[in-house]
């Protein structure tokens, strides 16, 4: 066993923590129990089952399509679970895959034609995950947020459809705030970075055994590559979401805010 | 001869929305002319929503809308928007100064036609620079008014324009309609203020439950059932 690896008894260890979590949930009356038990177990299947593919998709004996093929489809997947998790935003999965298709081939373009990190399954995977997920978060807080910003003011856009601006004109300080809301979380992280938390890659990198500083160069291109990505993508959701929410005669729809 | 087309023509217009019903076949013209036509109904009755078809932010779910004898369907949104002009119920200022308020109007406005606007809508002209925050219920709601003026509308919509002012701003926005109407502006002005109504229109709608209605079922309304329907207004 390498220095840092878990090991199924480690991983077995590590559940203690999930056993203080039920615990918790059980000693103050919060009810998520049963959720914590899902969440573990759904968890621990998925990353094994990925696991398992991924020692296929990234063994430099396969070709290198495979791990084009496994980011192919992580991008569909991405927009349906935006679609599950955010019904409110009418939609969301075409939204989602509008966004993050554009977001992970500009980003994945620029990282291996720049050479940032060498074009190979074993980064082309990982990377695109990292990128992947963050923009699918933020496409959910930057959709949410706009609702959320057309429906409380919905008496200043009716203003300025009512003056004859276009649905565009109506809308942009309210998506431009909104936008905003969404991007600024992502930069708040990348400016605590390393002085509140050491974020995923790096720690991970660190317990494998490798030397802080070259966890930290390959930890800081991630976060400025999610911080691009993210960028494209919430900029998408704004134009795409924006265009459903008012008819094709400029009247913001009635709007249904998530609880 | 042949005469000139009603200002509005409603044909027929009914609104629904799954659970209900806002408007109810509604067959009504509206006078053109220098005239404050007054609609009047309680709470609920669909004002606001016969208004709003008026510069298309609601359309109907049967009927027509004709607008001085064109259907509004035909005629480009953006541009009846202008000629229709509309003030709302509460002072909706957008945050800023008043120049940057009725630059939203018209972004080209020079300083001189901001200050003419301001003072035809009885605001003083220096005003220019002040925040809207800074400004009272009054003074919000006829700045409103001034930015819409700035669109040179043909016609005005006020959606209880008053409902949220006080005695004195009330009886200022009053007289000032009646100097625009009086100066050969339409205005379709919705009231749930019977006295208002009386004091104001020359021409006068009533609207309950969805349905143009006479005086008598209005004052019957009143003394009876005042519950009206969900989203109505």
């Amino acid at each position: 066993m390498a220095e840092g690896d878990v090991g199924w008894l480690g991983l077995l260890a590590s559940l203690v923590l999930i056993a203080v979590t039920i615990g918790l949930s059980w000693w103050r009356g919060l009810g998520l129990e049963r959720d914590v038990i899902v969440a573990t177990a759904r968890a621990l299947v998925q990353l094994l089952i990925v696991g398992y593919v991924l020692t296929i998709v990234i063994d430099p004996d396969q070709p290198l399509a495979l791990a084009f093929v496994w980011v192919g489809l992580m991008v569909p997947f991405a927009a349906w679970t935006v679609g599950q998790r955010a019904k409110e935003i009418p939609g969301a999965f075409g939204i989602a895959l509008a966004a993050l298709t554009p977001s992970t081939v500009i980003t994945l373009l620029i990282v291996f034609a720049l050479g940032v990190f060498p074009l190979e399954a074993r980064t082309l995977v990982p990377v695109a995950g990292m990128m992947v997920g963050n923009a699918m978060k933020d496409t959910i807080v930057a959709g949410r947020r706009i609702i959320a910003e057309l429906s409380e003011k919905r008496a200043e856009v009716e203003a300025r459809l009512a003056l004859g601006q276009t649905w565009k004109q109506a809308s942009r300080p309210h998506v431009r705030s909104a936008v905003r809301t969404a991007l600024i979380s992502q930069i708040e992280t990348t400016k605590g970075v390393g002085l509140v938390f050491l974020p995923g890659a790096m720690t991970g990198l660190i317990l494998a055994g490798i030397d802080p500083v070259d966890a930290v160069l390959v930890q800081a291109a991630l976060m400025f590559l999610i911080l691009g990505a993210v960028a494209i993508n919430v900029v998408v959701v704004g134009e795409a979401l924006t265009r459903r929410l008012f008819t094709s005669d400029h009247r913001l729809l009635p709007l249904t805010r998530s609880a | 001869m042949v005469s000139a087309p009603p200002l509005f023509a409603f044909e027929d217009v009914s609104i629904e929305t799954p659970t209900n019903r806002i408007l109810d076949h509604v067959d009504l013209d509206i006078t053109d002319g220098g005239r404050i036509t007054c609609l009047q109904g309680p709470s609920g009755a669909g004002k606001s929503t016969l208004l709003r078809l008026c510069n298309r932010l609601a359309v109907p779910t049967s009927g027509s809308v004709r607008f001085r004898g064109e259907a509004l369907d035909a005629i480009d949104p953006l541009t009846l928007r202008r000629r229709v002009g509309m003030v709302f119920q509460r002072p909706t200022l957008f945050p800023g100064s008043v120049r940057s308020n009725l630059a939203e109007a018209r972004p080209d406005a020079s300083d001189a036609e901001m200050i003419a606007v301001l003072v035809r809508a009885r605001t003083p002209g220096d005003l220019l620079d002040r925040d809207g925050d800074a400004l009272s219920g009054g003074e919000a709601q006829r700045v409103c008014l001034a930015r819409t003026l700035l669109t040179d509308p043909e016609v005005l919509l006020l959606d209880e324009p008053t409902s949220a002012l006080d005695p004195a701003a009330t009886r200022g926005l009053e007289e000032l309609g009646r100097s625009l109407a009086d100066d050969g502006m339409p205005i379709l002005w919705v009231t749930h203020d019977l006295a208002q109504s009386e004091r104001l229109g020359d021409d006068q709608v009533v609207l309950v439950d969805g349905r143009v209605a006479d005086r008598d079922e209005l004052h019957r309304y009143l003394a009876g059932d005042r519950e009206g329907p969900d989203g109505r207004g």
